[in-house]
């Protein structure tokens, strides 16, 4: 296969780089999170906050249904002709003074800022907090060439202190508590005042007096962005703290690393994403800081400007009708916050950077399902994330969706049948025909003996044999009745309809 | 109103099998309001845990079956919002996917006549007051197919609020899912445990005698963990308290 074909094939993530796998299964992973009294605690506190927020401020625009349509039509029209808005976005980047380059995957995208940062005889850079640049493991790239990367988002910067990994797309400490923080910050900061409280000001404080040294020596600065505007060729970034402002207009090189899928066609456009974006998000009507900029201007912030576009497996999410949506994603996290199986397991549980629903479809699209399997089954469908999806992606049909392709894939790729598999044959093979189901509900019925042996008070069926064990570790399950429901009309009304 | 039309049930695998009272409950309910009721003896499963847990291959013959048991019928009615959120938004899909086009057009059109109890007696029927007497404390669980997946609001709460003697309680962060999810109580047990202790605590806070849903996936989940405990407190389908006259549900 020459470079030219595997250019057309659906191109996934590779393996060995960043941040989009993790080392156990999801079951496995909740396991282990479920028993994390403290990680309970301070998720179930944080997520309810941040609920209450949103719905209040959503509640209060007449128009957020109309809001949230003209979103997803804006980035429906996006991927539908992502290639030319792709070399528009090029071309007006370039007429303002920028460079742009094309990474196909993460080891392309690491090497291109490595050599940029090199090239601007620079050894440290401040960071703007980015989800493509943990996605794909750009800090650990450059600490491998030599380079060290600081992270000036507070949380990014606990997250990064503590050697620990993002939990939330927004807020990636959510994780953690400020007594956990102070301890932190006592132990890793230089100079730190010993008597630091756990006062959130104060720990604030003591995080900004640390970053504004870094702010001032640094010579580059490496972003991402929320929005690249084809029609001018602006970039933008939105957060809350201005730190992002400060990377993104003190170094005299700004890199910044972008999804490809983060396009927009007009500036226009902004209008509605910076009204769905911020309510959706922090639960604010706008956030703090919002920085916009077209290339590069004498006197005036960076002096180059570099614009690396990330590939990385959005081809191959493109490619798939149903699941291409998953890219209309602007990245508020608000599927996140209501996801009642996020809310107890968090999100290191989801081995991605994209934990939560959106991580459930987002990463086993662009690794390919094989290697995030068991993602797509880490959800209910009890489709909270989709009514509260800023751009309306239908999450639970794409979960659906996702678990048929993995199924699929198994059934290709396997000689033998997993158990599950001939199971579920066996089971759509008995309740495709009424007779075989009737004889099978016969057979049901003998289960009427587990409940009389265990348990003959309450009928209620204690404990179930074989892979139904799994129901009975936490739960009774019903004693099966003497006649189904079909036999009972059949005797009483004479059968038939 | 439209009453004294005829009625296909579509008592669902489930009710069938292990809670046959829903079935019977759903019945009397329906011919007390003058409905005519059929119960097409071909029927079996919708097919949703096929689709749900990514076989939707193996799902087709139950589509096919689905439509071929209910086409003829005017009005399907189904005591789940769950069965009825696959009839209405997976049928046609899994149809497609196969490439029997045909087939997804005629799932399309028995699905636009394929309803929850609740939808239809308040929608079709504009029946608001089923006549029922049932004396006890009850808190509603919504369940999340009928709530986000049929858009059903609060006719399940309009239906409680006018049956006679029942006094109904709110159940706190009632619209959050209790961890049943399917197969996702088998592949992931420990989260929906986790989802489930925490449902039965609020169940618990309301204080109610009852814990009623419409669906009975949902109820197997939320009361086998309340009868494990030993709480005392019993689910109960709301077809069966519609049913009931006498309070004897």
């Amino acid at each position: 296969m020459s470079p030219g074909d595997r250019r057309l094939l659906p191109v996934h993530a590779p393996r060995g780089v960043g941040m989009l796998r993790g080392t156990q299964s999801f079951p496995d992973a909740a396991r282990t999170a479920l028993a994390d009294t403290q990680l309970r605690r301070n998720l179930g506190h944080a997520t309810a906050t941040i609920r209450a927020k949103r719905a209040a401020v959503v509640g209060e625009v007449a128009d957020w249904e109309e809001l949230r349509e003209a979103g997803r039509s804006i980035k429906a029209d996006t991927m539908a002709r992502l290639d030319d808005l792709l070399i528009q976005l090029e071309e007006r980047v370039a007429a303002a003074g920028g460079v742009v380059h094309w990474a196909q995957d993460a080891d392309e995208a690491n090497s291109i800022v490595t050599r940029l940062v090199r090239a601007a005889g620079a050894d440290e850079v401040v960071k703007v907090k980015s989800m493509a640049t943990q996605e794909i493991g750009l800090n650990e790239a450059l600490a491998d060439a030599g380079i060290a990367a600081y992270e000036t988002d507070l949380a990014e910067l606990i997250i990064q202190l503590s050697g620990d990994r993002p939990s939330h797309i927004l807020v990636p400490a959510i994780h953690k508590n400020r007594a956990e923080i102070r301890a932190l910050f006592a132990r890793t900061l230089p100079g730190v005042d010993p008597d630091l409280t756990d006062d959130p000001r104060e720990l604030a404080a003591a995080a900004r007096s640390h970053l504004r040294r870094r702010f001032l020596s640094a010579k580059v600065a490496v972003s991402g962005a929320n929005f690249g505007v084809a029609e001018t060729g602006t970039l933008a970034v939105v957060e809350s703290e201005g730190n992002g402002r400060m990377c993104l207009t003190l170094p005299r090189t700004l890199i910044t690393v972008m999804g490809i899928e983060k396009v927009v066609p007009t500036f226009r456009d902004l209008e509605v994403f910076l009204q769905l974006l911020p309510r959706s998000s922090t639960g604010e009507r706008m956030n703090p800081y919002t920085s916009l900029w077209t290339g590069v201007h004498a006197g005036d912030g960076p002096e180059a400007f570099h614009l690396v576009l990330l590939d990385n497996g959005r081809t191959a999410v493109l490619s798939d009708e149903v699941g291409r949506e998953t890219l209309h994603c602007i990245r508020c996290s608000a599927c996140l916050n209501v996801c009642p199986v996020y809310e107890r397991t968090g999100g290191h549980a989801y081995g991605s950077v994209y934990p939560g629903p959106i991580g459930a479809i987002l990463s086993p699209q662009l690794t390919g399902v094989e290697d995030n399997a068991s993602l797509p089954y880490a959800s209910t469908l009890c489709g909270a994330c989709y009514d509260v999806c800023p751009v309306k992606i239908d999450i639970p049909s794409i979960l659906v969706h996702l678990r048929a392709e993995h199924v699929e894939a198994q059934r290709r790729e396997r000689r033998v049948p997993t158990p599950e598999a001939i199971l579920m044959a066996a089971a759509a093979w008995t309740l495709a025909d009424p007779g075989r189901w009737q004889n099978a509900q016969t057979a049901i019925r003998a289960g009427r003996a587990l409940g009389r042996r265990r348990d003959k008070d309450a009928g209620r069926i204690r404990a179930l044999p074989g892979p139904l064990a799994a129901w009975t570790a936490a739960r009774d399950a019903p004693r099966p009745p003497a006649e189904t429901f079909r036999q009972w009309w059949a005797r009483t009304r004479g059968g038939g309809s | 109103m439209n009453r004294g039309s005829s009625v296909a049930l579509f008592v669902t695998c489930l009710a069938d099998t292990l809670f046959p009272d829903v079935g019977r409950a759903t019945v009397a309910v329906l011919e007390r309001l003058g409905c005519q009721v059929v119960f097409p003896p071909s029927q079996t499963c919708c097919g949703q845990a096929h689709v749900n847990t990514g076989y939707q291959r193996d799902a087709l013959p139950l589509v096919r079956n689905f439509v071929a048991t209910f086409e003829r019928y005017d009005a399907v009615v189904a005591p789940s919002g769950s069965c009825v959120g696959s009839v209405r938004h997976q049928h046609a899909i899994v149809a497609e996917r196969a490439g029997d086009n045909a087939l997804a057009e005629r799932a399309r059109a028995v699905a636009s006549r394929t309803f929850e109890l609740s939808e239809y007696l308040v929608d079709r029927l504009g029946v608001t007051d089923v006549g029922a007497t049932y004396p006890h404390t009850v808190t509603y669980h919504p369940t999340c197919h009928s709530l986000r997946m049929l858009g059903v609001g609060d006719k399940p709460l309009t239906l409680l609020r006018n049956v006679r003697g029942l006094t109904l309680l709110a159940l706190p962060a009632a619209e959050e899912c209790c961890g049943f999810g399917g197969t996702f109580a088998m592949k992931n047990a420990d989260t929906s445990t986790a989802m489930l202790a925490d449902k039965i605590g609020d169940v618990l806070a309301t204080g109610a005698e009852v814990c009623a849903a419409s669906d009975s996936s949902c109820l197997m989940h939320i009361g086998g963990g309340l009868s494990r405990l030993r709480t005392g407190v019993r689910t109960v389908h709301l077809a069966e308290i519609l049913a009931a006259t006498d309070g004897a549900a």
